[in-house]
C-alpha cells in the first residue's frame, strides 16, 4: 500500500467567529480576514511539513488547488509542487489536482505539468477536477460547460503530452493551430492520472474505463460513500473486461495520532469540528451553481450528502460516519487496516494538518504516523494482497 | 391565469416549444425572464386588446439546453426563425429582464418582423455603480424577495413551494444565457441604434434585481425610447403592478403607427 501525506494549506489563524456576518469561508469573505503579515510564515511552515513527509519516509506528499477561500492556500498548486521539486528527494508530488475547465489554455496546464515531471525526475501524479461549484463564481467559467469543457481539456492535456507536437487542435471550447509543449514530460506513456471526487457514477465510469484505469481517489466523504464508490469502480471495471487493482483505488482521509486515545480525541476536537464546520462552509447555491452537475444529482445533494456537510458536525457525528480517524497509533493503524482490507484500496491519503491545527501537534502526529502507523499497515497489508 | 389562455407545442427547426396564447388582434410576442414561462396579470390585461403569445425559451422548463444554444445572440437567432416559422408580422416584441434583453438582442439584428419593442427592467447592459442582483447566489427566499417592493406579495409567493426539477433547469438555462459576462452583453450598446421601430423602456423604480441606473444606457443608445417609470415597484412589475403596467403599454402601443 502506498501511503500519501495530503495538504491543504489553510489558513489556520482565520477568525472562526467570521460565521456571524458571513455564510461562506469561500468567494465572499472578504479577503480583509487575512493577515498579510502571516502568509510567509504559513507558506514557510506547510512547505516545511510537506518536506518531512517525504524525510520520514511517505510515498507521496499531495497539494490541491481553491480559490478564493480560507480553506486552501493553493489557488496555484504548480507552485508550491515547484518548490517541492527542490526540498524532496524520493516521494511522489501529487498535485490533486488542477482544476481544468477554468482555465482557457489548457495546454498551460500541459506544459507546467510537463516542467513539474521533468524538475522532479519523473515524481509527479497529476490530477484532473473540475474544481468545486464556488469555483465557477470565483472564476466566472458557466458551470453548465464544466463537464464539456473537462472532457475536451483532459483530452487535449493527454494528446499535447504523447503526441508529437506540433498538431493542430480544434474543439469546441478551446482552439490551437499549433500544440507542440516544451518540454514533454519524462514520464511514459505520460504522467500518472488520478481523478479527486466526491463520486458521481459518471465520473467513476470513466476514471475505470479500459483505455484509462485512472486511480479513483474519494475525497472526505462519509465512509458508507466511500465503500460504494470503490465497489461501484471495482463494478465498472469488470464490466469493462478487466479487474481493478488495489492501486486504481484511494481514500482521503483526515487522520490524528497522538500519544494516547484521550489526548488525541481532546487536541483533534476543536480542529476537525472548524474544518467541517468553519472551512468547509457554504450555502447550496455557492456549493451547486447551475448546471454544475445534473438535476438528478443536485437535487440528491441537496437531499442527502449536503445535509451531512451543511449540519453541525461533532468530532462524535464525524467519528460516526468515518469521515476521521484518529487515536494512539494502535487504534489508528488498526482502524486504517481495517477499513483498508474492506475498501480494498491500494492508496491511503492521510490528511495529518487539519484546519486549524498548530505546528507542533501536526509534527508530533506526523511522528507517530511515520513511526508506528505506516510500518504496520504496510507489512499487513502487504500480506492480505498477496493472500488475494 | 384566465381560463381563455390555450397551451400548444409548436416544431421549431427540431426544436419543441410549449407557448401559450390568449386574445385576438395585433401580436405581442412576450418574452420571459430568467424565473420562467408564466402566465402574469400584465399578460392577462394585454389579451384583452391584443393577441398574446408567450413561448417557452429552449432549454426552460422540462426541455434540455440545446446544444447550439451559448448566449442570447443565438437565442435571439432562433426566435427570428421563430417568427418566420409562425409567420408572424407586425409583431409587438417584448420582453421582462432576461427576456428584454433578449428583445433587444432580436432588435439589433433584425427588425423587418416588428412593429414595435418594449423592454421591461431588461438586463443586457451591466452599470458600473448599479450592479445586479446575484440572483445565482441568493436563495429561492432571498431572489423571491428581491423581485418585488411590497413585501406583502413576496411573502405570498414564498407561500407556495418552487417545482425543483423546473426551478433547476431553468437556472441552468440562464447560467449558460448570462454566466458571463453576467447578464450582460458588452457589445450590445454599440448596435442599440439599429432599433429602428418604436421602442418603450419601463422599470420599476424600487427594482434591486435590474436596478433602475440601468436605464441610461438604454436610453442613450435607443434615442427614440420612450421611457416610463412605475414607483413602489420592484423588478417583477408585471406582478406587483400589472394594472400600471398594462396601461402604459396600451397607451405606448396605441401611439405605435402601422
Amino acid at each position: 500500500m502506498n501511503i500519501f501525506f495530503f495538504h491543504l494549506m489553510p489558513y489556520g489563524d482565520l477568525d472562526l467567529s467570521y460565521s456571524d456576518k458571513y455564510d461562506s469561508a469561500w468567494v465572499t469573505l472578504p479577503n480583509t480576514y487575512f493577515d498579510r503579515s502571516k502568509g510567509t510564515a504559513i507558506y514557510d511552515r506547510y512547505i516545511g511539513e510537506l518536506s518531512l513527509a517525504d524525510e520520514l519516509g511517505f510515498d507521496g506528499i499531495c497539494v490541491n488547488e481553491h480559490h478564493q477561500t480560507a480553506y486552501g492556500l493553493m489557488p496555484a498548486p504548480n507552485l508550491i509542487a515547484g518548490a517541492l521539486t527542490r526540498t524532496t528527494k524520493k516521494a511522489k508530488i501529487a498535485i490533486l489536482g488542477r482544476a481544468l475547465p477554468l482555465v482557457n489554455n489548457p495546454v498551460a496546464i500541459a506544459e507546467e505539468f510537463a516542467m513539474l515531471d521533468q524538475m522532479s525526475g519523473g515524481r509527479i501524479i497529476t490530477g484532473f477536477v473540475r474544481g468545486i461549484g464556488s469555483e465557477y463564481f470565483a472564476s466566472g467559467v458557466d458551470p453548465t460547460l464544466s463537464h464539456a469543457r473537462y472532457y475536451e481539456a483532459h483530452d487535449l492535456i493527454l494528446r499535447a503530452w504523447t503526441e508529437p507536437g506540433p498538431f493542430r487542435y480544434h474543439g469546441r471550447h478551446y482552439s490551437f493551430d499549433y500544440v507542440n509543449i516544451w518540454p514533454r514530460p519524462v514520464q511514459l506513456p505520460h504522467p500518472p492520472v488520478w481523478i479527486p471526487s466526491q463520486g458521481s457514477i459518471e465520473t467513476i465510469e470513466w476514471c475505470a474505463a479500459k483505455e484509462r484505469k485512472y486511480t479513483y481517489l474519494q475525497t472526505f466523504s462519509p465512509i458508507e460513500l466511500a465503500q460504494k464508490n470503490f465497489d461501484a469502480y471495482r463494478a465498472c471495471a469488470e464490466k469493462a473486461g478487466y479487474q481493478a487493482q488495489a492501486s486504481q483505488l484511494g481514500w482521503a482521509i483526515p487522520t490524528y495520532v497522538a500519544e494516547t486515545d484521550e489526548i488525541a480525541r481532546r487536541e483533534l476536537q476543536p480542529h476537525i469540528e472548524a474544518f467541517f464546520n468553519k472551512f468547509l462552509r457554504f450555502p447550496i447555491e455557492m456549493r451547486m451553481p447551475p448546471g454544475y452537475s445534473s438535476i438528478a444529482s443536485t437535487k440528491m445533494l441537496i437531499e442527502r450528502k449536503y445535509a451531512v456537510r451543511a449540519s453541525q458536525q461533532t468530532i462524535d457525528s464525524l467519528g460516526d460516519l468515518g469521515m476521521c480517524i484518529y487515536g494512539s497509533a494502535k487504534t489508528v493503524r488498526e482502524k486504517l487496516l481495517h477499513h483498508q482490507k474492506k475498501m480494498g484500496i491500494g492508496n491511503l491519503i492521510t490528511m495529518l494538518q487539519i484546519a486549524t491545527q498548530p505546528a507542533e501537534q501536526t509534527e508530533k502526529s506526523m511522528r507517530l504516523f511515520a513511526a508506528e502507523v505506516a510500518p504496520y499497515l504496510r507489512a499487513n497489508a502487504g500480506a492480505v494482497a498477496a493472500a488475494e | 391565469m384566465a381560463e381563455n389562455v390555450t397551451t400548444e407545442t409548436v416544431d421549431v427547426r427540431g426544436l419543441t416549444l410549449k407557448v401559450q396564447q390568449a386574445g385576438s388582434g395585433e401580436t405581442i410576442l412576450f418574452l420571459h425572464g430568467a424565473g420562467g414561462s408564466n402566465w402574469t396579470g400584465l399578460l392577462d390585461r394585454l389579451a384583452t386588446k391584443y393577441r398574446v403569445v408567450l413561448p417557452e425559451h429552449p432549454g426552460f422548463g422540462r426541455s434540455p439546453i440545446p446544444d447550439w444554444m451559448m448566449s442570447t445572440g443565438d437565442l435571439a437567432l432562433f426566435y427570428l426563425d421563430f417568427m418566420t416559422a409562425l409567420e408572424l408580422e407586425d409583431v409587438h416584441l417584448a420582453g421582462h429582464s432576461l427576456g428584454g434583453w433578449l428583445a433587444a438582442e432580436i432588435a439589433i439584428r433584425n427588425t423587418t418582423r416588428l412593429r414595435s419593442v418594449s423592454l421591461l427592467a431588461p438586463a443586457g447592459i451591466a452599470v458600473e455603480d448599479a450592479p445586479f442582483g446575484d440572483v445565482f447566489l441568493w436563495n429561492h427566499e432571498q431572489s423571491t424577495r428581491a423581485q418585488f417592493h411590497d413585501q406583502a406579495l413576496a411573502e405570498k409567493r414564498l407561500s407556495v413551494g418552487p417545482d425543483l426539477d423546473v426551478a433547476l433547469q431553468n437556472k441552468s438555462a440562464v447560467a449558460r444565457l448570462a454566466w458571463n459576462p453576467r447578464f450582460s452583453n458588452p457589445q450590445l450598446p454599440f448596435w442599440l441604434h439599429r432599433i429602428d421601430k418604436p421602442a418603450l423602456l419601463l422599470w420599476g423604480k424600487q427594482d434591486r434585481v435590474i436596478p433602475y441606473a440601468c436605464h441610461v444606457p438604454y436610453r442613450k443608445g435607443i434615442a427614440h425610447a420612450q421611457m416610463e417609470t412605475i414607483d413602489q415597484c420592484g423588478h417583477a412589475i408585471h406582478n406587483e403592478k400589472p394594472a400600471e403596467a398594462a396601461a402604459i403599454m396600451e397607451k405606448f402601443l396605441a401611439g405605435v403607427k402601422a
